[in-house]
């Protein structure tokens, strides 16, 4: 079907562009940049912020003279003229923002999202007095789950993208607007039957880093100054396609090894993949399988995604014995640093400290968990996300593009693996071009799971929406692997801002066509 | 003739405070695909000094209620719902049950929850609390007319606006309309007049024009314009209100400070220019001395930016009023120091 198309002015330049489109997609798709904080592709319009405000002229109704519109929600229309940065969007935009930053605490010196952030970039870039209005959240609570993920309610501008990314997106619904007008805030909603699960998707999608995940940067920091451990990383291989976005690189050009060479320039010193004790994890899962029914009835769960047990273990605990028993791949990579790599090079597992990095916030909760331990002590330490370590590499002023390539240590197998971040555990089993196709598109698919002669019908699911859905068919798989983040670890909580939709398909595609090793 | 034939003839127009013509939005509605569509009547009254509605209850329900179901039946409706603040609710409710019986029209009584605030009167928000959520403006377009209750085609009218209805059903419509009169007057109250009555004809038939120094607030005790003595010869714009006020017996800056209050307690906090806006020129307006430029600039952002009509009413009756008011007394009438007047003569336009 064709579309219609429509002739618009933009700042005087004649734009032919779909009926329909918003004329901040016009504008962005013609390169022109329209400031905003609530927009976000992967929800409704909310156009709360006013922040996106654009003259369109032509006379309103009331006052005859040209209006003033929000961009984000307003649809283009044929002859319409539309003015970015007249005087009057000036005033009004940047009064707005400066309002906006009266309802944000600014705690740039600890802020991970320092050098991203979009606040002080409008400050800067429009020259907004940010100190005409003092702060007024200053005693509004910071709402904290488990060690993973926080709201930190003196910095909520109150777009509600979190709620959204929370209800819209994840079906959890844990996170409510409470109370009216101006002591609106966002909270954990006060229900039996409802907890959070750690995905982060809220802090994915939060335009200045209100809702978080827990900083434990400048505990790595801190290790990685003292020098009195040995400090590990666990480098999840998913890692170097995100982060070109934040490092200004096209997908593929940032290689493992490069960013290995990052880690040890901060003073890591020893960098394995995280995915390194997949293929040992595939054989113990796919042994579980077969072995299959004793005290199951039902399917196989996975148990690779500390999101998805902490969903399980809170809303359906009769399916927690299926769970597969094999331990999640970072603790399982853990472990064979602590006890065989150590063993092997004769070091002392308590002098070892091992971070791993990926894009989970979950993780930072799966570290804690009784069953991630090993002879009592953690087999992570500390679980860092990829912003986390942006951070730091931007922090020491790291140009990873320039770095040379340096080999990723390895016990037991490759030195990279190339999971690309969903059905990871049970690659080796599946028609992997099959499996690439759509993998990750959010939603759910089945495929035909070989192990030996042996058939199973195997269901992965992107984004734990689907994954509700899929529990009422538990006759229908034999096995399900659900990743909590919609598009799976690549758009997970803990992933540069922005990730949408888009990005996400974006990174697989990346993944895919780009190989880890050089 | 039909229906909406006679409308038309009547030149009626809503009598919620926004004035749109009623034989327009029927027809939008009528017009708009769907066979599910809905009507419903705004009994919510929010607007300070506003009581036409609750009088028109308690005297015409009967009218009220056909004029609704002349509706239904017009655009072949599925149901109607009488959304009526919860203070009515409980004064009236047997009388609407009892008319609404005797109608026999699908009609549910609703009983606007307090929490919903002014607000809750918008229309679009007014949609939203009926459907159960939170009582804040939608996205407009689209309109009610083609997208409201349930995203189904709707009518929204005013309690008097369905009496109209009734009255010009019947015949018996003669161009009145209903007004409230407060404040600084003799007789307040209720007062059924010609809709084409200037302000100045209102109060001198209802025996209300002041001997003393004066100025009026029109349309609404929160959200209508301040006009003086030399500007009372247009007619009552909005929801039909005069509220009269003693020029001698008020601060300003506590009038203004009022006022701002009002609206920044009853903002939904959807937008930064209203829930920010509002809290930081009542902050302004509490202190002693006065930033009239930072104020200006808040008040110009609201009408260009606010999400609904709330945050573009904000401006009103504080420009208005030291448009009107202010500006033109000499600074002994008004309880102002003459340095303030000036700021306030530079800043505000």
């Amino acid at each position: 079907m064709v579309k219609k198309t429509v002739k618009i002015k933009i700042n005087d330049q004649e734009i032919v562009c779909e009926e329909g489109k918003t004329i901040f997609e016009v504008a962005a798709a013609n390169g022109i940049e329209i400031p905003t904080l609530c927009e976000h592709p992967d929800f409704p319009h909310k156009a709360n912020c006013r922040v996106c405000a654009v003259e369109v002229k032509g006379p309103s109704a009331s006052s005859g003279r040209a209006k003033l519109v929000p961009a984000c929600s307003v649809p283009v229309r044929d002859g319409m003229e539309v003015i970015t940065a007249s005087d009057r969007v000036k005033r009004s935009r940047n009064l707005n923002l400066e309002m906006i930053f009266a309802e944000h605490v600014e705690k740039c010196a600890t802020c991970v999202w320092r050098l991203n952030c979009k606040l002080l970039a409008y400050a800067e870039k429009f020259k907004i007095p940010i100190n005409r209005f003092k702060d007024r959240k200053g005693d509004r609570p910071i709402y904290k789950f488990s060690n993973a993920v926080e709201i930190d309610g003196t910095q909520c501008i109150d777009c509600r993208n979190c709620i959204d990314a929370c209800s819209l997106g994840q079906n959890i619904n844990y996170l409510e607007l409470r109370g009216k007008g101006l002591d609106q805030e966002v909270a954990p909603v006060k229900k039996k039957g409802v907890e959070c699960i750690l995905c982060g998707q809220c802090a994915v999608h939060c335009p200045v880093s209100a809702a978080q995940e827990q900083a434990h940067w400048q505990e790595v920091e801190k290790a990685l100054k003292e020098k009195k451990k040995r400090v590990v990383a666990l480098l999840a291989p998913y890692v170097r396609i995100s982060l070109c976005e934040d490092f200004k690189m096209n997908y593929g050009e940032l290689k493992a090894e490069q960013l290995a060479a990052a880690l040890k320039f901060l003073g890591f010193s020893h960098v394995f993949d995280l995915g390194a004790s997949l293929p040992a994890l595939a054989a113990a899962q796919s042994r579980e399988l077969i072995k299959g029914e004793k005290g199951r009835r039902g399917p196989l769960l996975s148990s690779c995604c500390p999101a998805w047990v902490r969903y399980v273990e809170f809303y359906r605990p009769d399916l927690v014995k299926n769970l597969a028993t094999a331990k999640a791949p970072q603790v399982a990579s853990g472990e064979m640093i602590k006890a065989g790599w150590a063993e092997k090079n004769k070091f002392d597992p308590r002098d070892i400290l091992v971070v791993s990095i990926s894009p989970c916030t979950a993780k930072k909760f799966e570290t804690t968990r009784r069953e991630a331990k090993i002879k009592g002590r953690p087999a992570v330490d500390i679980a860092l996300t990829t912003r986390e370590i942006a951070w730091l590499f931007k922090k020491n002023n790291l140009d990873l593009a320039g770095l040379k390539a340096v080999s990723l240590d390895k016990f037991d197998g490759e030195a990279v693996t190339d999971y690309p971040g969903s059905g990871q555990i049970m690659l080796p089993f599946l028609d992997k071009k099959k499996y690439y196709e759509k993998f990750a598109e959010e939603g759910s698919e089945t495929f035909e799971l070989k192990i030996g002669k042996k058939k199973f019908r195997f269901c992965r699911v992107n984004g734990i929406r689907h994954a509700q859905e899929k529990l009422k068919e538990l006759d229908t798989f034999d096995y399900l692997e659900v990743l909590a983040c919609p598009g799976g670890c690549i758009g997970g909580g803990g992933e540069p801002i922005p990730t949408t939709r888009e990005l996400v398909c974006a990174r697989a595609a990346a993944m895919l066509k780009t190989k880890a090793k050089k | 003739m039909d229906i909406l034939s006679k409308i038309k003839k009547a030149n009626l127009i809503g009598r919620g405070g926004a004035c749109y013509p009623v034989a327009d939005k029927w027809q939008m509605v009528k017009e708009a695909k769907g066979d599910e569509k809905y009507v419903v009547c705004n009994a919510s009254e929010g607007e300070p000094g506003v009581k036409k509605d609750g009088y028109i209850i308690e005297h015409f329900a009967e009218r009220v209620i056909d004029g609704m179901a002349i509706a239904i039946e017009f655009l072949g409706a599925k149901q109607g719902i009488f959304y009526v603040n919860h203070h009515y609710f409980k004064r009236h409710k047997k009388l609407l049950a009892t008319e609404v019986a005797k109608s026999g029209t699908a009609i549910e009584i609703f009983s606007k929850p307090v929490e919903a605030g002014y607000i809750g009167g918008e229309e679009t928000t007014a949609l939203n609390v009926i459907e159960g959520k939170r009582a804040e403006p939608r996205h407009r377009p689209p309109f009610p007319p083609t997208s409201g209750l349930w995203s189904r085609p709707t009518l929204v009218n005013n309690v008097e606006t369905f009496y109209d209805v009734s009255l010009v059903a019947a015949g018996e419509y003669q161009g009145e309309r209903f007004y409230t009169l407060s404040g600084d007057c003799l007789y307040e109250g209720v007062f059924k007049l010609p809709a084409d009555f200037s302000i100045e004809k209102i109060l001198k038939a209802t025996h209300n024009l002041p001997k003393f120094p004066f100025f009026v607030q029109v349309g609404g005790d929160g959200s209508g314009e301040v006009l003086n003595q030399k500007q009372l010869k247009k007619p009552v714009g909005g929801a039909g209100s005069i509220r009269v006020w003693s020029l001698e017996k008020y601060q300003p800056a506590r009038l203004l400070l009022n006022w701002i209050t009002f609206f920044q307690g009853e903002s939904c906090g959807q937008c930064t220019p209203c829930r920010e806006g509002t809290y930081r020129l009542k902050e302004i307006l509490s202190q002693e001395k006065v930033d009239w430029n930072t104020v200006a600039e808040l008040l110009d952002n609201l009408p260009d930016t606010a999400f609904c009509a709330l945050g573009c009413a904000v401006p009103t009756p504080i420009r208005s009023y030291i448009n009107n008011v202010l500006k033109v007394q000499p600074a002994g009438a008004v309880k102002l120091p003459e340095e303030t007047l000036r700021a306030i003569r530079e800043s505000i336009k």
